[in-house]
C-alpha cells in the first residue's frame, strides 16, 4: 500500500435540468493507494455512480482533476481515454458484464487481446484466476451457462488480468444473493490486496464494506464522511453505525 | 492491425456461438441471391435470344433502307445496295442479311425457327462449328442452331422438311444439313441459314412476292478495313452509297422491337429485389444492433475502440453475406439443372457477375446504419451507468 494509483481533486460535475445546474459531484477529493479497496456508498442520487463513471474516463468532470497512475483525465482526447480504459482500469459492471459469445476464458483473455499481450502466459494465467475465483470447471463455458455469481467472478478475473492501475466495480453484489454475495466481495478483496491494485466498490449493501479497507460516505454529491478505522468499517457493516 | 485482429475475432466468434441465426439471416440472403440471379439469367437468355445473331457478327456497322428507323424487319434494301456498299473506301466485307420465319415439320414436335438467307464466307455467315458451308445458288442445304440440332436429334447429313405459306398454299421444302454454328438465336428463335436464292424459293410469301424471283435484303452486314473508325465510316457509307441508313451493332440491337422495353423490364425487376433485399438485410442488422447496445457499452467500456466496434460488425455483415450469396449461388445452380431448356436463363453472362457482385454489396449497404449506429452508442448510456 504505496504509491497513488488514483487522485481525485476538487471533483465536480455538473448537468443542466430544466434550466437549472445540478451538481451531481461537487467537490470531491480522496487519494487511493496501491493495494487498498475502498468501497464508495451512499444514498440513492448521492452522486457515487457519477463518481464511477468519471474515474472510469466515461465521463469528463466539470471541474477538477482525476489522475489515474499519475496521468490526468481532463488532458486527454476520446482516443487516449480509451487507451487509458484498456490498460490502465478494470472494471465490473452490475449486470451486462460479459460477452455472450465468448466462454469464460475468452471473456477473460479478452483484455490481453485488447492489449496485444495474449501469449501462452497470458492465457496460463487467465486459467489460473478463474481457477483462484472456484471456475476452473467452467472455462469453457458461455455466459448464459454459469450462474450470475460465477459471471461476477470471471468479470473480477477479466476486470484484473491485465494488471490494471485501478479496478473499478459498479455495484457487483446487485444481481446475488446473499451468500454468493459476500463469496464475489471477499475474493475480489482478497485478488485486489494480492495483486497490489487499487479497488473501488460502488454499493448500497453496507454489509460488503466489511470486505474494505475505507469507506467514502457521498450524499448530495459531496464526500461527507470517510471510515478508516477497522472497527468504525465493521460497525457500519453491521449497521450499528447510523449510514 | 490489432484492431482488425480483434474485429474479426469478435465478428467469427459471434457467428459461430450464434450460427443457428446467423444462418437463417444467410438463408434469406440466399433466397433473394436465388431471385436476383433467376431474373439476371432471365434478362441474359431473354437479351441472348432476342440478340444473340446480331451480336455475333463478324461485323462493324449495319446498312438499313434509310426512314426504316433502324428496325430490321422494315428495311428492304435494293439487290444492288450490296455492291454499292463493297465498293466504297475502307469497306473490307459486305454480305447481305435476308430475314424470316419457318417452321421445321419433320420433327417429332415441329418447331418454328428464324430463317436467315446468308452470302457463305460474307458477313453475316456465323462461324461453323462442324461441317461445311452450303453451296451457292439455289442449293437445298442449310446450317443451323447446334442446340436446336442436338434438342432434335439431327446430324450433319440428315434432311429436314420446312413449311412456308406461298401464297394461299403450305409448301415443303427440304433441306440438308451441312453444317452446325452455336447460339444463333434470333427473334427468340433458334436460327436456319440459307443460300439468299434458296432463301427467296423457300420463305413465306404473299402472292405479290410470288412473281418475283428477286430476293431483297433487310440489312448488310459491314466489315470494315479499320473497325476503330466505324462512327466516320458509317458518315462515309451514307454519303456514297444512296438511300441508306447505318447503325453500329448497338444501335440495331437496341432497335429489335421490344429489346429495350424488355430488358428495361427486367432491370427494373432487378433492382428492385436488390433494394428490398437491402431493406432486409438492413432491418435484420439493425434488430441485431439494438440487441447488442449492452454488449457494446461493456466493449467500449473496457477499452475497445470505435473502429474495433465498427470493423467487427462490418466483417459479419460481409461473412454473413458472402455465405448467403455462396449459398443462393450453389441453390441457383442446382435448380438451373431442373429447368426446361424453353425456358432462355444464361448464367454466363456478365448480368450474372454483376448481380453477384451487387448481392455482395446488399448486406454492407443494407447494415451501414447499423455499423454507424454501433460506432455512436455511448458506453455510459448503453450500461444505464449515466
Amino acid at each position: 500500500m504505496n504509491t497513488v494509483a488514483l487522485e481525485v481533486r476538487d471533483l465536480v460535475k455538473s448537468f443542466s435540468l430544466d434550466g437549472a445546474t445540478i451538481n451531481a459531484v461537487d467537490g470531491v477529493s480522496f487519494q487511493v493507494k496501491s493495494g487498498e479497496f475502498v468501497a464508495l456508498v451512499g444514498p440513492s442520487g448521492s452522486g457515487k455512480t457519477t463518481m464511477l463513471s468519471i474515474l472510469a474516463a466515461l465521463l469528463t468532470p466539470t471541474t477538477g482533476q482525476v489522475l489515474i497512475d499519475g496521468q490526468d483525465l481532463a488532458q486527454m482526447n476520446e482516443k487516449e481515454r480509451v487507451k487509458l480504459r484498456r490498460e490502465k482500469i478494470g472494471f465490473t459492471f452490475q449486470s451486462n458484464n460479459l460477452i455472450p459469445y465468448l466462454t469464460a476464458s475468452e471473456n477473460v483473455e479478452f483484455m490481453l487481446r485488447l492489449n496485444n499481450r495474449m501469449n501462452h502466459a497470458g492465457r496460463v494465467r487467465s486459467d489460473e484466476l478463474l481457477a483462484r475465483l472456484g471456475l476452473a470447471d467452467r472455462l469453457h463455458n458461455l455466459p448464459a451457462q454459469m450462474s450470475g455469481g460465477q459471471q461476477q467472478r470471471v468479470a473480477i478475473a477479466r476486470a484484473l488480468i491485465h494488471n490494471p492501475a485501478v479496478v473499478l466495480a459498479d455495484e457487483p453484489t446487485a444481481s446475488l444473493d446473499t451468500e454468493r454475495a459476500y463469496q464475489v466481495v471477499e475474493t475480489f478483496a482478497h485478488l485486489i490486496h494480492e495483486n497490489d491494485r487499487a479497488g473501488i466498490m460502488v454499493t448500497h449493501d453496507l454489509r460488503m464494506c466489511q470486505f474494505v479497507d475505507r469507506v467514502l460516505q457521498m450524499q448530495d454529491g459531496k464526500l461527507v464522511r470517510v471510515y478508516e478505522s477497522k472497527k468504525e468499517i465493521k460497525e457500519l457493516a453491521q449497521g450499528v453505525l447510523k449510514h | 492491425m490489432n484492431n482488425f485482429f480483434l474485429a474479426t475475432y469478435l465478428a467469427v466468434k459471434e457467428v459461430i456461438r450464434n450460427r443457428g441465426r446467423f444462418l437463417l439471416v444467410a438463408l434469406v440472403i440466399a433466397l433473394i441471391t436465388l431471385l436476383v440471379l433467376f431474373i439476371a439469367a432471365l434478362g441474359e437468355g431473354l437479351a441472348n435470344g432476342n440478340r444473340q445473331y446480331v451480336a455475333n457478327l463478324d461485323a462493324q456497322l449495319i446498312v438499313f433502307l434509310q426512314k426504316s428507323d433502324y428496325s430490321i424487319t422494315a428495311s428492304r434494301l435494293e439487290t444492288n445496295a450490296v455492291r454499292a456498299v463493297r465498293r466504297v473506301d475502307g469497306v473490307a466485307d459486305a454480305g447481305p442479311i435476308y430475314t424470316s420465319n419457318t417452321e421445321i415439320v419433320s420433327l417429332a414436335k415441329p418447331l418454328k425457327v428464324s430463317m436467315l438467307g446468308v452470302e457463305a464466307g460474307r458477313p453475316g455467315m456465323p462461324t461453323l462449328l462442324d461441317g461445311r458451308a452450303f453451296r451457292g445458288g439455289e442449293a437445298r442445304e442449310a446450317v443451323m442452331d447446334r442446340n436446336v440440332a442436338l434438342r432434335s436429334d439431327i446430324k450433319i447429313g440428315d434432311t429436314i422438311k420446312v413449311r412456308s405459306t406461298q401464297g394461299t398454299e403450305d409448301k415443303f421444302f427440304e433441306l440438308v444439313v451441312v453444317g452446325l454454328v452455336e447460339g444463333q438465336s434470333y427473334f427468340f428463335q433458334p436460327t436456319i441459314f440459307v443460300p439468299p436464292a434458296t432463301w427467296e424459293k423457300i420463305r413465306p410469301q404473299s402472292e405479290a412476292d410470288l412473281n418475283s424471283d428477286t430476293p431483297f435484303p433487310n440489312i448488310i452486314a459491314v466489315k470494315l478495313v479499320d473497325p476503330t473508325q466505324a462512327d466516320a465510316m458509317a458518315v462515309h457509307l451514307v454519303n456514297d452509297v444512296p438511300n441508306i441508313q447505318v447503325a453500329t451493332l448497338e444501335t440495331t440491337i437496341n432497335n429489335i422491337p421490344g429489346y429495350s422495353a424488355q430488358q428495361g423490364t427486367v432491370q427494373t425487376q432487378g433492382v428492385f429485389t436488390l433494394l428490398i433485399g437491402i431493406l432486409v438485410i438492413g432491418g435484420f442488422f439493425q434488430i441485431q444492433i439494438l440487441q447488442k447496445v449492452p454488449q457494446i457499452g461493456v466493449l467500449k467500456a473496457i477499452g475497445s475502440s470505435n473502429s474495433v466496434v465498427g470493423l467487427s460488425a462490418v466483417i459479419q455483415i460481409i461473412v454473413v453475406t458472402a455465405l448467403g450469396v455462396g449459398i443462393g449461388g450453389g441453390m441457383t445452380y442446382l435448380f438451373s439443372l431442373g429447368f426446361p431448356p424453353t425456358i432462355p436463363l444464361a448464367f454466363n453472362g456478365t448480368r450474372s457477375l454483376i448481380a453477384i457482385a451487387l448481392l455482395l454489396l446488399i448486406g454492407p449497404l443494407g447494415g451501414m446504419v447499423s455499423i454507424i449506429y454501433a460506432v455512436r452508442i455511448e458506453p455510459l448510456k448503453a450500461l444505464r451507468l449515466g
